[in-house]
């Protein structure tokens, strides 16, 4: 399959650029497909490639010395990952794998580096991709740094108890993020700590509490 | 019967996102909108609903207190 020149254009890298100049962009664009739960980069290697999901989900996490994975971003069709060592030159700060089968658009380092030098107007495009992730990242770290969004999770859980057979108020990870007031990847690791804790147990579609005083007594800590 | 997330079609732009990250085949599209079709097989793993954009997906979890 052919790389599409309107598929290009609607990357926000290219998103200036004429049929032209994407047409010999194309040239330096290769294809690579993979199937569900396949590492596409490894943390800490070197960097070869810049991608670009075409179709399909990658999943971008760093890995714990405990082996645990924190969630960084979901890169769905026409986002970009492994910008930042293509541009530093350091290697890959974050692993990738595929939440489904994927098609994503490669271009090497050293072509990456031409085409900048080539066509300085992407640039200013480069800066807004790269500032929103720096942007995205800053509010991740803060949250995952310190104990209270834990506890605020916890006093959630807490206040939304149901019936014995369940039937109470319901609550997805996305609604417990707005309610804590963080991001849904900060919510489905406070729930693998509070399991960790022994505090609750996930069961499916469940979350059963199986210490109450051990969940109040997270919910104790300073917010 | 098994629980399953809950879909708002009114919400589906059709994307399909959610058709490619469920690892039990639950999730169709039918003319371009959400189905999901009902099997034990979901283990609430809620990648659908992290994926989908338009919130047309949702993995609600009860919340219950275990009998001592
Ligand atoms: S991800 Fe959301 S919008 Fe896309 S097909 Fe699934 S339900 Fe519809
Ligand atoms: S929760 Fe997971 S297994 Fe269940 S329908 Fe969604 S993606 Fe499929």
């Amino acid at each position: 399959m052919a790389v599409q020149l309107e598929f290009l254009k609607s990357i926000l890298y290219f998103s200036d650029l004429g049929l032209a100049e994407l047409e010999s962009i194309r040239k330096l664009v290769f294809e690579k497909t993979a199937d569900r739960a396949e590492m596409v980069l490894l943390e800490g290697e070197s960097a070869a490639n810049l991608y670009f999901v075409a179709s399909g989900v990658v999943k971008v996490f760093r890995t714990s010395a405990e082996g645990k994975e924190q969630i960084l971003s979901i890169v769905r069709p026409g986002e970009s990952f492994n910008d930042v060592p293509i541009f530093d030159g350091g290697p890959n700060p974050a692993s990738a794998r595929t939440m489904g089968p994927i098609l994503l658009y490669g271009i090497k380092k050293n072509d990456m580096e031409a085409i900048l030098r080539d066509y300085p107007q992407i640039a200013l495009n480069v800066i807004k991709v790269l500032a929103r992730r720096v942007r995205h990242l800053v509010s991740l770290v803060e949250d995952l740094s310190f104990k209270h969004v834990i506890s605020r999770v916890a006093k959630i859980l807490f206040e939304h108890i149901g019936g014995e057979m369940g039937r109470g108020p319901r609550l997805t990870q996305q609604e417990m993020a707005a309610m804590a007031g963080t991001a849904r990847e900060v919510v489905g690791r406070s729930l693998k700590a509070l399991e960790e804790e022994g505090a609750i147990k996930l069961d499916r579609h469940r979350i059963i509490i199986t210490d109450k005083e051990a969940l109040q007594k997270i919910m104790e800590v300073p917010s | 019967m098994a629980e399953m997330p809950v879909i708002d079609p009114q919400r589906c732009d059709g994307c399909g996102l959610c058709v490619g990250v469920c690892h039990c085949n639950a999730l169709a599209l039918v003319n371009d909108i959400i189905t999901i079709i009902e099997t034990v097989e979901c283990d609430w793993c809620t990648d659908c609903e992290a994926v989908c954009l338009t919130g047309a997906i949702s993995c609600p979890f009860e919340i219950i207190l275990q009998e001592p």
